[in-house]
């Protein structure tokens, strides 16, 4: 019990970092991740906007970048997070290659929950006058918007998980946390723990998503 | 005078099996102020025709002529524009899922430019033309088929159209909200003098509403007539198919399917 004590501040330290880290990424890849989301939408064959070459160009960019794991595109990032951030240790440093990860992550769930809109309401919409602009402001946001609340969940959950990589280089967090005192002091209590809270944090996530995604979707 | 010319449209689709001529050399006139019927089995390219006229489908070849005005010959620009006075429903009614009856219904007029107040007050002016002026607030999944059809109707006449393309209105309806959505049909052709276009694929339909209709077989204009003209004997082999179809349950086979087959 001593032990939970003394790891307590530590405790709350490193999940501040892992919750800075999911608040730096999160909104940043739910806001490039939408928009390349769209154009992939947009671009692919068949679809509103005629540009071929351009699908081809993002979404091979958009595997590439799917393809690394994690771990290795943190390593194989730093030179760019040193140009960043200057760095490429601690929490911030940590935070460029979830960012990166996270772009086409997100890019491709957005992408699915456009392809979900129905056709014929995106036709209703071009029938009405509407430019591309207004088709994806009028139409397919407003109709995947319980879609795209459901990615947003998963991209937290997600990265909630990939943040605990990050300490590994110095990029504190929970992950930092758990090796530091679970695998090199054997404190198996605080590790329990702290496995714990963060089961705790990720149904709270996902129950706070499920919620949203219902008071959005008017589906049914 | 002529509300809607097509001049020899042709529309063909790339498929792996090769070239599709969905519509094929087609001429066809529409009457201002009349209802005019586009009749066909599945897949003889009535929707794609449909299409054609405003242009979200654009000709191979061919010119599209609504009001006087060569729509093919237009910008991208001018063609959206355009589109604001040619209403369109669907089979499947094409509302849009979160938004409410009184919303989709002020959609277009927002996208026309109409100041948010205005747009409400004719939005539920509309809703008021279809009858439906106490479902505003409701969302579409919490409406019957025949009362999402009816805001498509309202929210197609929004813009005040001059003409109005149905894209198989009845089809996913039962038989007595058929004769409401029909009935509104002719009365808003009545009203307003808007000319309709009305694809179906049932003649009963087209006998109910239409004063002219035009048949269409693999993408071909092949018959033109007056529907309620008694001494008209069809001519095309697929009119008369059409005229007494029935529906016959082919022996259980390899696939099981329910046709459509002419009497005779
Ligand atoms: N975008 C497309 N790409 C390829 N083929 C298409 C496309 N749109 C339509 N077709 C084909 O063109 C033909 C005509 O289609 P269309 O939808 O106009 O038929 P329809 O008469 O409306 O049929 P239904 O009564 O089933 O609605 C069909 O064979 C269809 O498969
Ligand atoms: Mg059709």
């Amino acid at each position: 019990m001593s032990s939970l004590l003394r790891a307590a501040p530590e405790i709350l330290q490193a999940f501040g970092e892992t919750f800075y880290m999911l608040l730096v990424t999160v909104p940043l890849a739910v806001l490039f991740g939408t928009a390349l989301g769209t154009v992939l939408f947009l671009a692919r064959p068949g679809s509103l906007l005629r540009a071929p070459r351009l699908y081809l160009a993002l979404n091979a960019t958009v595997n590439l970048l799917r393809s690394f794991p994690f771990l290795i595109l943190m390593i194989a990032l730093i030179p760019v997070t040193r140009l960043l951030v200057g760095t490429a240790l601690g929490t911030t440093a940590a935070t460029v290659p979830m960012v990166i990860n996270a772009i086409p992550y997100f890019a491709r769930l957005a992408e699915q929950a456009l392809l979900d809109v129905d056709r014929g309401v995106i036709e209703a919409g071009q029938a009405m006058g509407m430019s591309r602009k207004q088709l994806v402001w009028h139409i397919l946001y407003v109709e995947a918007r319980s879609g795209l609340a459901n990615c947003v969940t998963i991209v937290t959950v997600s990265f909630f998980g990939y943040s605990t990589v990050a300490g590994l280089v110095g990029g504190g967090g929970l992950g930092d946390f758990a090796i530091r005192w679970g695998y090199y002091r054997y404190e198996t209590l605080v590790l329990f723990v702290t496995v714990g809270i963060m089961v705790a944090c990720v149904q709270a996530f996902q129950f706070t998503g499920n919620t949203v995604v219902r008071r959005l979707d008017k589906r049914i | 005078m002529v509300g809607i010319e097509l001049r020899g449209v042709t529309k063909t689709f790339d498929t792996p099996t090769g070239p599709l001529h969905a519509v094929n050399d087609v001429w066809l006139c529409v009457e201002e102020g009349s209802i005019h019927g586009i009749i066909g089995l599945s897949g003889a390219g009535k929707s794609t025709l449909l299409r054609l006229i405003n242009l979200i489908e654009r000709p191979d070849s061919g010119e599209v002529v609504v009001d006087g005005r060569e729509l093919t010959g237009l910008s991208e620009e001018e063609v959206r524009h355009a589109r604001r006075g040619i209403g369109m429903i669907f089979q499947h009614f094409n509302l849009l899922a979160n938004r409410t009856a009184l919303d989709n219904v002020a959609l277009p007029l927002a996208i026309a430019g109409v100041a948010k107040r205005e747009q409400r007050q004719i939005a539920i002016d509309r809703l008021e033309t279809v009858g439906l002026p106490h479902k505003r607030d409701a969302y579409p999944a919490k409406l019957s088929g025949g009362e999402k059809q009816r805001v498509a109707i309202a929210r197609a006449l929004a813009t005040q159209p001059r003409i109005l393309l149905c894209d198989e209105p009845t089809s996913s309806v039962d038989p007595q909200t058929k004769g409401t959505i029909l009935g509104y049909l002719r009365e808003i052709n009545r009203r307003f003098g808007i000319t309709i276009v009305l694809v179906t694929h049932e003649m009963s339909v087209v006998r109910a509403v239409c004063d002219v209709v035009t048949v269409l077989d693999r993408g071909r204009s092949v018959e033109q007539f007056a529907p309620n003209d008694h001494l008209h004997r069809p001519r095309s082999a697929i009119a008369s198919f059409l005229a007494r179809s029935e529906i016959v349950l082919e022996p259980l086979g390899d696939d099981a399917s329910v046709a459509v087959a002419g009497g005779e």
